[in-house]
């Protein structure tokens, strides 16, 4: 064990689910042309004012009941002065003096599997500035203006973690928080999630904190463990080497693995923070907070307790099914009607759609994957009609695909399945005569429908052979 | 046609009985500022095609009696309000080129009620300025003496009003800018309190001090044009739903006034008042006990730190406010630049005049750490006394009268090279912006040739009181009817 201690503080900016901007009633939807998006307001023109969308109090308000924190009865908005190019006035519109919430605290694992207590220290309201586009090509940088203006709340933490992974599984944490909460959809693709990592190091035993670096906007889980590890090392190196630590804001270069330094203390900018006179303070009364209380959705914690007592999953499995909203939907939907053992469909999610969605950085969305395609497939494979090693392939397959999951299915059934023809003969009969609109569908010249049919049967004759069954149900439906 | 003197009352009257027609009316103004703004320079931009169609318009909604007091009326905006299609430059070579795809509230409000807009008026640049000669387009005179500056930061409309290029204009207020001009031109001005008219559109100097409204010859087209810009704005949330209720009207009536009582602050005429200036004043006071006000001296202490602590808050918010303006997005580009800095040195270097770099500096030097609590808070904290100084002098007083400044319009270029000198001539009118308070520069009298004003101070949204204090003084004197010499013909 190395006799170096790491301190980490994360700030997680998180982009809050709203219909339009926290200044203006631009649309924040994503991935809109450029520019399409942004109003007079967004686009800074002189004599244009913010005026404040409501939603977004809200919603912060929920965030800091969620985590126990004090709700500040009267907070205010205060400019941030930098010239940066996306970002149209030249300042930004924050909060730095009284923030709407501070305090509060989430609860993690440590290494040894104890319950952690982490600190927040503040959660405050910002707009998000636009995007700049580098072009090598043109010689020239293209300016978005579309983000421009989208509500976030920057959830900053206590330098409490010691480790990579606590800090992901904090980040983890407030993920599933503000998915649960519905404020944010989390995306980190699209950048609705991303952290920035305050990372230092001291020898173990050492009251002072070392000479902490800023890790600027990681957006993936993965890269946080992988930033703050490649930082740690670097800093450990250095220090042993006997140089020092620079104070410094530096960029995880997700494809060569390396933090690098962006730019220094010395060269920081003076914020020239100040009250936004074009904003009136936010006040909150008791009764909008008791209101806000009382709507609150079931929280992460109590649904935990309901998964260990109503199935008996282990502290894995739950953490895993609550590690964000979708998944908790995903499974949610599935429970209740499902056949099969809860444990056994879980450690099939897990082992199929988990591990997808973690490494290609997916979410999980209604149109991605079905929750009862999924409990199909699994059913499929209960009763052998399909082989528990195909899982993963059909899932792939099926991904985003929209497509009628008997059209997938029937190309991997289980060849050694029994081919009862007398049994196929009448299911054949039975569900033609069930699906009237798909049959009229494949006399229009809708041929593909034939794996409609292929599915249905293969579903209640628990794996025949395929190629047969396409061939009897054409020569059944031409029939007809 | 001899309508340059009447005010918008009378020409109102004359739309109305069909005497005349709103196109003929703006024709006549037009030709009026082509052969007298020469002198002047109090325009930056004339549109008269844009004036034609409007006044076109307003025939229309008067002969189909759907007009109101206004419609039809020429008007002439300050060029810091948004006009869609019309250049605004706000007087900086920053915006010379820019025109707005919108118009400020103010202007949607007046085009509405059918006004005309015949232009933009000149003013010191970016609002920075109680002159005029910060302009990027050339000093303002005063129609007075055209060796003399109009006041500033509003000058171009001060000086358009006076020499009676147009009937009414609007104006901006930040630390005295409607008032100040609207004393060295012998006008009436109005600075509302801070929160009745809207700011959308207004191109912003100091955000929490400044405040549109009128510059016109009497207390009663104040009240006219106020009526139509006041008012809750969805687009502005510093904008006041106290101001939606009642239509002002100027009810004062003669006897009511025994039972108001009149502050006169001793700070405000102490030995920096010109002691003319101070005669004057003394002398419409006796006008306006006849008409049966009661007087009281009272007193409005801390009012030394007024300047500096005026001067921190406008500058720390115009150093931000002003920071939009880097070439990236409109207004002016340096040409040619080498890399992003370089874009945003030169366009700003060659954007800003000097005034407003000078601002600029002052606010960020305010804001930046370390001096943050020595400056800009402290100057907050000034801010709130001064505010409760007034508040206090309310619970005593109804109403304050005070000089407008400390003497009648100086020489052109006598102070523009001492800021400090400068500075000092909005002593009795940036208290009043600290605090929020609405009041009125009305004029009481000539020193040396030169129009004196006088500030009526109101407590919070009693605009339509202060505007009856001053009308009930205008029916008895003739002062605000007195036109330059040079321009009372036609």
């Amino acid at each position: 064990m190395s006799n170096w201690e790491t301190v980490i503080g994360l700030e997680i900016h998180v982009q809050l689910l709203t219909k339009s901007k926290i200044f203006s009633s631009s649309s924040t939807s994503y991935g809109k042309d450029p520019n399409k998006q942004a109003s007079y307001v967004d686009l800074g023109m002189p004599g244009t004012l913010p005026v404040l969308n409501k939603s977004v109090i809200r919603k912060a308000v929920e965030f800091g009941l969620a985590i126990d924190a004090k709700i500040a009865r009267k907070s205010i908005f205060a400019r941030k002065n930098y010239f940066y190019p996306d970002l149209p006035k030249n300042y930004q519109i924050s909060q730095l003096d009284l923030p709407i919430v501070e305090g509060g605290y989430i609860e993690i694992k440590d290494s040894d599997n104890k319950n952690k207590k982490i600190n927040i220290t503040r959660a405050h309201l910002e707009e998000d500035a636009g995007k700049s586009i580098h072009s090598d090509e043109n010689n020239c940088t293209y300016i978005d203006l579309n983000r421009a203006g989208t509500p976030l709340l920057e959830i900053v933490s206590e330098p409490e973690m010691q480790s990579a992974n606590e800090a992901v599984s904090y980040m983890k944490k407030i993920h599933s928080i503000v998915t649960y909460l519905k404020i944010s959809d989390g995306n980190m693709q699209e950048g609705s999630f991303r952290c920035d990592a305050n990372v230092s190091i001291r020898k173990v035993g050492d009251k002072k904190l070392g000479t902490r670096t800023e890790l600027k906007n990681i957006n993936s889980f993965k890269f946080v463990e992988k930033a703050i590890n490649y930082e740690v090392q670097r800093q450990i190196d250095l220090l042993e080497e006997g140089k020092k630590v620079t104070q410094e804001t530096r960029l995880y270069d997700e494809n060569k693995n390396i933090t690098k330094s962006m730019r220094s203390k010395e060269e920081a900018n003076d914020y020239r923070y100040f009250p936004d006179p074009d904003l009136l303070p936010i006040e909150i009364n008791d009764d909008y907070i008791l209101e806000i209380q009382k709507t609150l959705p079931e929280l992460p914690e109590v649904k935990a307790q309901n998964y260990k007592s109503n199935y008996d999953f282990t502290d894995e499995q739950i953490n895993i099914i609550l590690s964000n909203s979708e998944i908790t939907n995903f499974i949610d939907k599935i429970l209740p009607i499902s056949k099969i053992s809860a444990k056994k469909l879980i450690n099939y999610f897990i082992s199929t759609v988990y591990i997808k969605l973690n490494k290609e950085n997916l979410n999980l969305l209604e149109d991605d994957l079905k929750p009862k395609d999924f409990y199909m497939l699994i059913e499929l494979i209960e009763n052998k009609t399909i082989a528990k090693n195909n899982l993963k392939v059909i899932i792939d397959e099926l991904w985003g695909n929209n497509k009628d999951i008997s059209f997938i299915i029937e190309k991997h059934i289980n060849e050694n399945a029994n081919d009862d023809a007398e049994l196929i003969n009448k299911l054949i009969k039975s569900i033609v005569e069930k699906n009237d609109k798909q049959v009229k569908e494949y006399k229009n010249g809708k041929t593909k429908i034939i794996g409609f049919f292929v599915g249905q049967v293969l579903k209640e004759a628990k794996g025949a052979d395929p190629s047969g069954i396409k061939e009897k149900l054409i020569k059944f439906l031409d029939s007809i | 046609m001899d309508i340059y003197n009447k005010s918008v009352v009378e020409l109102s009257k004359l739309l109305n009985k069909k005497k005349v027609s709103s196109l003929e009316m703006t024709d006549y103004f037009i030709n009026r500022i082509k052969s007298f703004d020469p002198k002047l320079n109090s325009f930056i931009t004339i549109d008269e095609d844009h004036a034609r169609k409007q006044a076109k318009i307003a025939d229309e909604l008067i002969a189909n009696n759907n007009n109101n007091l206004l419609t039809g009326i020429p008007i002439a905006h300050k060029d810091l309000f948004s006009t869609k299609g019309m250049l605004t430059t706000c007087a900086s070579k920053m915006l010379e080129n820019y025109t707005p795809p919108f118009d400020a509230t103010i202007v949607n409000k007046l085009n509405e009620v059918g006004m005309v807009n015949i232009g933009k008026t000149n003013m010191d640049e970016f609002a920075m300025g109680s002159s005029n000669e910060s302009s990027y387009f050339g000093v303002v005179k005063n129609p007075w003496d055209l060796k003399k500056v109009p006041g500033g930061s509003s000058g171009g409309s001060a000086s358009a009003v006076a020499a009676r290029l147009i009937p009414i204009a609007t104006g901006s207020d930040t630390g005295g800018s409607i008032r100040q001009p609207a004393s060295f031109c012998g006008l009436t001005g109005l600075k509302p309190t801070y929160g009745s008219v809207s700011r959308y559109g207004m191109i912003a100097y100091a955000s929490s001090l400044d405040q549109g409204g009128p510059i016109a010859t009497s207390a009663e087209d104040c009240a006219l044009l106020f009526n139509k810009i006041k008012g809750y704005d969805k687009n502005d949330p510093t904008s006041n739903f106290n101001t939606d209720q009642d239509e002002v009207k100027l009810a004062l009536k003669k006897q009511d006034t025994k039972n108001i009582t009149i502050g006169i602050p001793k700070e405000y005429f102490s030995k920096d008042l010109d002691r003319n200036i101070s005669d004057i004043i003394y002398q419409s006071i006796e006008v306006f006990k006849k008409l049966g006000f009661n007087f009281k001296e009272i007193s409005l202490p801390d009012h030394d730190y007024t300047i500096p602590a005026y001067y921190i808050i406008a500058s720390a918010e115009a150093s931000s406010n002003l920071s939009r303006y880097d070439g990236v997005k409109f207004g002016h580009r340096c040409d040619k630049p080498k890399n992003l800095e370089d874009l945003y040195l030169r366009t700003r270097k060659e954007g800003f005049g000097k005034e407003v770099k000078k601002r600029i500096m002052i606010g960020a030097y305010a804001l930046s750490s370390g001096y943050y609590d020595e400056y800009y808070m402290k100057a907050l904290k000034i801010r709130r006394i001064i505010r409760d100084n007034f508040i206090n002098a309310f619970k005593d007083v109804d109403y304050i009268f005070a000089p407008t400044c400390p003497s009648t319009a100086f020489d052109l270029g006598e102070k523009s090279s001492d800021a400090l000198e400068m500075y000092l001539s909005d002593i009795y009118t940036t208290p009043v912006n600290l605090a929020g308070l609405p009041a009125i520069s009305i004029p009481v009298g000539f020193s040396n040739n030169m129009p004196v004003g006088m500030q009526i101070i109101g407590n919070y949204f009693t605009e339509a009181n202060i505007l009856s204090i001053a009308h009930l003084f205008q029916e008895e004197t003739g002062w605000h009817n007195r036109i330059p010499e040079d321009f009372d013909h036609e």
